[in-house]
């Protein structure tokens, strides 16, 4: 159309960004005019509190984890790029993508989504989800509804079933063969109206 | 140098003339020329030439409309069944980080905050958030369209409501001095509504009402969705009510003092707002009245951007008598109504209101509701909310206003967890017993 757009040259690194997340230029303005209204103050990065901000996101059990999830190991500030790659995880996965055997994997990928979901469990990232953390999941999700010794129960139920090797924890692996039946695609992906 | 001045006075008279004999005069009379009709045609017209057709987006991201249990049951159906019971499953932490995600990317509430998107352009750079150079031939449609809402519009609409507010204080005052009686009230109406004529033609509003048969009634409460103050203009087109609000200072509290000579209206002091059984109280001895005109009351409490009707309060609703729903709908192609009091003032908002194409909305008359035994106030406000929302095509929230400024309180996070126990507790149980 020959028309440039001038709010994607004001963000920077935008190809690159465009590349590794595989968002078109119409998502990555959505997500910036998003990123642009979450940060009410101007200052170019989100943090905690501006998530904290939304109010369906204030009532979901796990918000706080979910918010945690865009912030690495002590950074208290999220930039777009950050933002949109965190992002990306949800973009549908691309069915006609060629398998080239030296890219990188993309974002959304399969497996990519199951990570993002099982770091909302682990959160010591030591890639097992011990069975402290997965109560500490359960309290969050069913909060004062249920007693200490139902909560110790649903537990003990979940890692008996996935645990394969008896270590009394859920691995990475094991997390994903539990739920190799799931379509990922459908339930962890978000789709753009336009 | 004289000459100048004779011509720009000649001018000037020419001006005026037009004004009040083409305009004024007619609305006052609630007759119509046309001329309105004849402009929004040309305005259709003009934007079907450039091929852009006007649409509303309905949001930014599909969502699943499904519930809770919908959701999660779906999650479970492909997990493999564990006959030991106990019904949590590891992909049910899916369901909430999806619809987290999803609320990261567009929530229901904050949208509702700030106006309404066009899918299309309809040659007002305020609602294109992506202006860029798209066409030669569309940016001079353009730079034609602006100077035709500066320069001869915006002049036009001004002068127009200088004299309709002028007209209203002078009006009112006059008809203050005279003694109570059916005369007085004649007069009294004849004012307001003719001021408020004069200022709907100020901002070129077309309005269309519906089953003026339910039109409220004196001794009744006007209950209608807010959008913006203009409601109050739209509304008191074709009607006289009684209006409620805090005392201001300014321009506003000149127009408050002198109305209120000719025909009774509630005016609270900002201490006395605090006080909700005074309130209750001024408005239940307004409406026992018969004599005095009906309510005005916008219970939502701020302003909305028309998409939807958000938490009524139930203030309104606990003071008995009859409730006259109204469900006003403005047409966004023509200019968006709504009032961000957060991004605009007053002033800058009026600015934009008058340079604004034109401002189209439906109003429909809702028949007349009273409160049925063993409903609360809070469950009759959510079913006069509904039927608002119904008649407009509007969304039914049930969030409140106010949640523009306040946080979300803990008690919805806990029905979360509650709604989400209940999946898994009570299978849990037969099996812990």
């Amino acid at each position: 159309m020959g028309s440039t757009n001038s709010t994607l040259l004001k963000i920077p690194n935008v190809e690159v960004l465009m590349q590794e997340t595989g968002f078109s230029p119409a998502h990555i303005i959505r997500l910036h005019d998003r990123f642009k209204a979450l940060d009410k103050e101007g200052r170019g990065h989100l943090c905690p509190h501006d998530f904290g901000a939304i109010k369906e996101l204030a009532m979901n059990p796990i918000g706080d984890r979910i918010i945690g999830a865009f912030f690495s190991p002590g950074k208290e500030t999220v930039d777009f790029h950050t933002f949109v790659k965190i992002l990306a995880h949800f973009r549908p996965v691309d069915k006609d993508r060629p398998k080239e055997p030296n890219s990188p994997e993309p974002i959304n990928s399969r497996s990519n989504k199951l990570k993002f979901a099982f770091q909302l469990y682990d959160q010591d990232k030591d890639g097992k989800i011990s069975r402290d953390e997965l109560l500490q999941v359960l309290r969050a999700m069913l909060g004062m509804q249920v007693t200490d010794e139902q909560l110790e129960s649903i537990a003990d139920r979940t890692i008996q079933e996935a645990d394969l090797d008896r270590d009394d924890a859920i691995s990475f692996e094991e997390f994903r063969k539990s739920l190799e039946k799931i379509n990922i695609d459908h339930k962890m992906s978000i789709r753009f109206l336009r | 140098m004289e000459g100048a001045w004779e011509i720009a006075f000649v001018f000037f008279q020419v001006w005026l003339s037009i004004v009040v004999g083409l305009i004024m005069l007619p609305a006052m009379f609630g007759v119509s020329l046309g001329f309105t009709d004849i402009y929004i045609k040309v305005f259709l017209l003009l934007c079907l030439v450039s091929f852009q057709i006007l649409y509303v987006l309905s949001g930014i991201i599909e969502k699943d409309d499904g519930s809770m249990q919908e959701e999660i049951g779906e999650l479970r159906r492909s997990h493999p069944k564990n006959l030991a019971g106990g019904d949590f499953t590891l992909c049910d932490a899916f369901y909430f980080c999806k619809k987290g995600i999803e609320n990261i990317v567009e929530d229901q509430v904050t949208q509702r905050f700030t106006s309404e998107e066009l899918a299309s352009w309809n040659l007002l750079t305020r609602t294109n958030n992506n202006f860029c150079y798209i066409s030669l031939r569309l940016t001079i449609i353009w730079g034609l369209g602006v100077f035709i809402r500066y320069c001869i519009l915006l002049p036009l609409r001004i002068t127009l409501a200088v004299i309709g507010l002028s007209w209203l204080v002078i009006g009112t005052i006059l008809v203050g001095l005279l003694p109570s009686s059916n005369v007085k009230n004649w007069l009294s109406d004849l004012v307001h509504i003719t001021c408020y004529r004069i200022c709907a033609r100020g901002l070129s509003a077309t309005i269309r009402y519906h089953n003026k048969e339910n039109r409220p009634k004196k001794g009744g409460i006007c209950v209608a969705n807010h959008t913006s103050p203009i409601d109050i203009v739209i509304l008191a087109n074709d009607g006289c009510y009684a209006m409620v609000g805090q005392v201001h200072g300014g321009l506003m509290g000149v127009l408050q003092r002198s109305i209120v000579r000719s025909c009774p209206h509630v005016w609270f002091e900002r201490s006395e707002m605090k006080d909700r059984h005074a309130v209750a109280k001024r408005l239940k001895d307004h409406i026992a009245d018969k004599t005095k005109l009906p309510i005005l009351i916008f219970p939502e409490g701020t302003c909305i951007n028309n998409t939807s009707v958000m938490m009524f309060k139930k203030g309104s609703f606990e003071i008995g008598g009859t409730i006259y729903p109204v469900a006003i709908k403005y047409d966004p192609q023509f200019g968006d109504a709504f009032w961000n009091s957060a991004k605009y003032n007053m002033v800058s908002y009026l600015l934009r209101m008058m340079t604004s194409w034109a401002i189209v909305c439906n109003v429909w008359y809702l028949p007349p509701m009273t409160r049925q035994d063993g409903e609360d106030a809070v469950q009759f406000a959510n079913r006069v909310k509904s039927a608002i929302a119904h008649q407009g095509g509007l969304v039914d929230l049930s969030w409140d206003g106010g949640l523009k400024r306040e946080k979300v309180k803990e008690s919805l996070k806990e029905e979360q967890q509650k709604m989400y126990s209940s999946m898994i507790i009570d299978t849990s149980d037969s099996s812990l017993s």
